[in-house]
């Protein structure tokens, strides 16, 4: 349960991951068909491309409870965009400007470039976040 | 809403009926059902059932990922009169189940949560009718090489008419200046001159030789295009054409100046050394003297390592076998030739291994060498060139050849083609080549719709794997044109006009141009033009006042669907 600020050992972070249809997602569907865990507060919503996310949206995550939000983008394989990453981390700068304006820390938000076979990476992440948000404590505080 | 045991894989570690009984009573919810298999024959009737029954507007089924599932509960929809875009797929197998296995609970409140935000995204799903747009029956063929002309020909036999366009005065790319070929012996030019014989006899083909394209606007189905000729005038003449097949070929790799000795006199590349093997009569001889020794370099600008900035790190894959089939030339031509071969892996696969096994049998040399020490190609003695290698074969042992011709075995690299990339908004891969949608699956379309590549344009590919794929683009470009219309999905932009005071900002973000201005009540305002839309959403953050929305992932959706996410289980 959020709601205790600083360090509490049943703190489990919420992430939210924003995926992508053809590449981050199937990625992601990788670590759960190998049976690669990861903790289970992390919810993924599945877009076309991570250049389509509004920075609003991730502010609009952190506020009503989530504590980190993570871009799980297609990087150099956009096959959309060929400036996808340059386009998901200006979303990603965006996003941490509107955090800091609402008092939220700018590293609840995180970006990689997740490939469709990078299960492996994304267990990584996804545990090295919720380590670095347990250490942040809720984004919710008091 | 139905959840999905899927015999276990769910249910196993997700408590399925807790998932079910705490949605029951989420607005919106009429049906709320487990099912053992919800793909299976009889819970697809069930569903469908439902729907009709109860006069569903809306369908949620949470089972494994939409990968496997969307297209068919999708079709579930439409078969019980519901439409398919008013279904969403929950995926609580590869995402939750199979992700927490050790973990009971926390699956458990995940699914809860995934399932809500299914449904809220549902609840707000709009009817949408797939994007429908007749066909030109009518196909632009850029490039005149093997690939093209096969296409071309190819095309014309379905009934439908064909423009190709060729940059040089003549058709027949590189093939064209090819002696004998494997495995039938012919030249290359007697192949093209077949299939530019079989292109004259058909009417409906028009080769524009010496000829490039200028513009191209539209979109899948009935793009217009202009070319420009030179012959008899300069001119441009407009077309209008429902597919583009870009065939435009492959370039040579270039040595650099001193790379393996190059710009020494005898130290050429395999492509001049096969115009030496196709020169009349008997003999080998270069510039006068006849050549004794032959020493080849294998993976010349192919197989570079990551260091260099531009590395070509992919492997050509034709030259070990043109260089083996080399070797076969040149003892046809003199038997007494001396062969080294410096290479670092051989890959002759499939039957060209046959060759590798005929110049080893002809008395060939293989020596292997490690990238990281290369051969060193040198001026001799008595007008020779030397060689110095280490071999691996023999522990490393270092052997100084003589050779009269050092033949640096180079590989393919993409062509130089920016203004076709500009005006195609063709898509290029990190290695210079252009990509296709998927390798195995859609080996020969883009992402633009109706746009196609096939041939070398597309990686390094011999002159038969070429001809497989220009008319594997025939077949899909004339699957759509036989048809006469397209449909696309309508999962693309909206403005909504009302909230667009047209900055432009919008149009500026999509490199398809699919954002142009119009009039609305006596304003300016952004449109989506949704034959020409992919579907990225790419825009929708440029817009400060919110009017661009992605349908299907409306700011509406994915706020409702935080909202969900973010809900405590009780």
């Amino acid at each position: 349960m959020s709601g205790q600020a600083g360090i509490n050992s049943d703190f489990s972070p919420k992430i939210l991951v924003f995926s992508t249809n053809n590449i981050s997602d199937p990625g992601i569907d990788l670590a759960g068909s190998s049976h690669m865990h990861y903790p289970p507060s992390v919810t993924v919503i599945s877009m076309p491309c991570t250049s389509g996310i509004r920075p609003e949206w991730i502010a609009y995550a952190v506020e009503r409870g989530f504590d980190g939000v993570f871009l799980a983008a297609d990087g150099e394989e956009c096959a959309y965009l060929p400036d996808c990453a340059k386009r998901t981390s200006e979303i990603v700068r965006r996003a941490q400007e509107l955090l800091e304006q609402k008092g939220y820390e700018p590293q609840r938000v995180r970006m990689s470039a997740i490939c469709s076979v990078c299960a492996g990476p994304f267990t990584g992440h996804m545990k090295e976040f919720s380590e670095a948000l347990k250490n942040l404590g809720p984004a919710r505080k008091g | 809403m139905y959840v999905c045991h899927c015999g276990g894989n769910i249910s196993d570690y997700v408590d399925v009926n807790r998932v079910v009984e705490a949605v029951r009573e989420e607005p919106g919810v009429v049906v709320a059902r487990e099912a053992m298999f919800t793909c299976s024959d009889a819970s697809q009737q069930e569903i469908i059932r439902d729907i009709k029954e109860q006069e569903l507007d809306g369908l949620v089924v949470a089972s494994c990922s939409p990968r496997l599932h969307l297209h068919t509960f999708r079709d579930v929809a439409k078969r019980a009169g519901l439409n398919p875009y008013q279904y969403t797929q929950v995926n609580i197998r590869e995402q939750c189940s199979w992700a927490h296995t050790g973990d009971r609970e926390g699956a458990t409140a995940k699914a809860i949560r995934l399932v809500r935000a299914g449904i809220a995204r549902t609840r707000l799903t709009e009817p949408l009718q797939p994007l429908k747009i007749d066909t030109v029956p009518a196909v632009l063929v850029v490039g005149a090489g093997i690939a093209g002309l096969r296409a071309a020909i190819g095309l014309a036999d379905t009934g439908i008419s064909v423009y190709v366009v060729e940059r040089e005065a003549a058709p027949g790319g590189r093939v064209a200046r090819l002696g004998r070929m494997y495995p039938h012996g012919k030249r290359g030019r007697e192949l093209i001159n077949q299939l530019v014989e079989e292109v004259q006899k058909r009417e409906n083909i028009t080769l524009f030789t010496g000829a490039g394209l200028v513009e191209k606007s539209g979109s899948i189905g009935n793009f217009q295009v202009r070319i420009r000729v030179r012959e008899p005038v300069e001119s441009e003449i407009g077309v209008q054409v429902g597919a583009i097949i870009v065939a435009t070929g492959f370039d040579l790799y270039q040595p650099r100046e001193g790379e393996y000795g190059f710009g020494l006199e005898g130290v050429i590349t395999l492509d001049d050394f096969l115009e030496l093997l196709d020169a009349p009569g008997a003999g080998l001889n270069f510039r006068g003297r006849e050549v004794k020794d032959v020493v080849y370099v294998y993976c010349v600008g192919s197989r570079q390592g990551a260091g260099g900035e531009g590395a070509n790190r992919y492997c050509s894959r034709y030259c070990c076998n043109a260089a083996v089939h080399a070797a076969s030339l040149a003892f046809d031509k003199s038997p007494g030739v001396r062969q080294y071969h410096l290479f670092r892996d051989m890959r002759t696969y499939g039957r060209f291994e046959l060759f590798y096994q005929e110049a080893l049998r002809r008395g060939a040399v293989f020596l292997k060498f490690d990238e990281s020490e290369p051969p060193r190609v040198e001026r001799g003695e008595g007008g020779k060139l030397k060689v110095t290698v280490k071999d691996l074969l023999t522990c490393g042992e270092e052997f100084e050849l003589q050779a009269d011709l050092v033949v640096l075995v180079t590989g393919m690299v993409p062509r130089e083609n920016g203004k076709l990339v500009d005006i195609l908004k063709l898509p290029v891969g990190r290695d210079g080549f252009f990509n296709e949608i998927h390798p195995k699956l859609r080996p020969v379309e883009t992402v633009v719709d109706g746009l196609f590549i096939c041939g070398t344009c597309q990686g390094p590919k011999n002159s038969s794997e070429s001809v497989a794929s220009a008319l594997a683009a025939v077949t899909q470009s004339a699957s759509i044109l036989k048809k006469g219309y397209v449909e696309l999905e309508p999962l693309v932009a909206a403005v909504d006009p009302r909230r667009c005071n047209w900055c432009g900002e919008c149009a500026g973000t999509c490199p398809y141009s699919a954002i142009e201005r119009e009039h609305y009540q006596d304003r300016e305002v952004a449109r989506v033009n949704e034959a020409v839309c992919k579907g990225c959403g790419g825009c929708v953050p440029s817009c400060s006042r919110g009017a661009l929305n992605l349908k299907g992932y409306s700011d509406e959706q994915i706020r409702a669907m935080i909202d969900a996410l973010a809900k405590e289980i009780c």
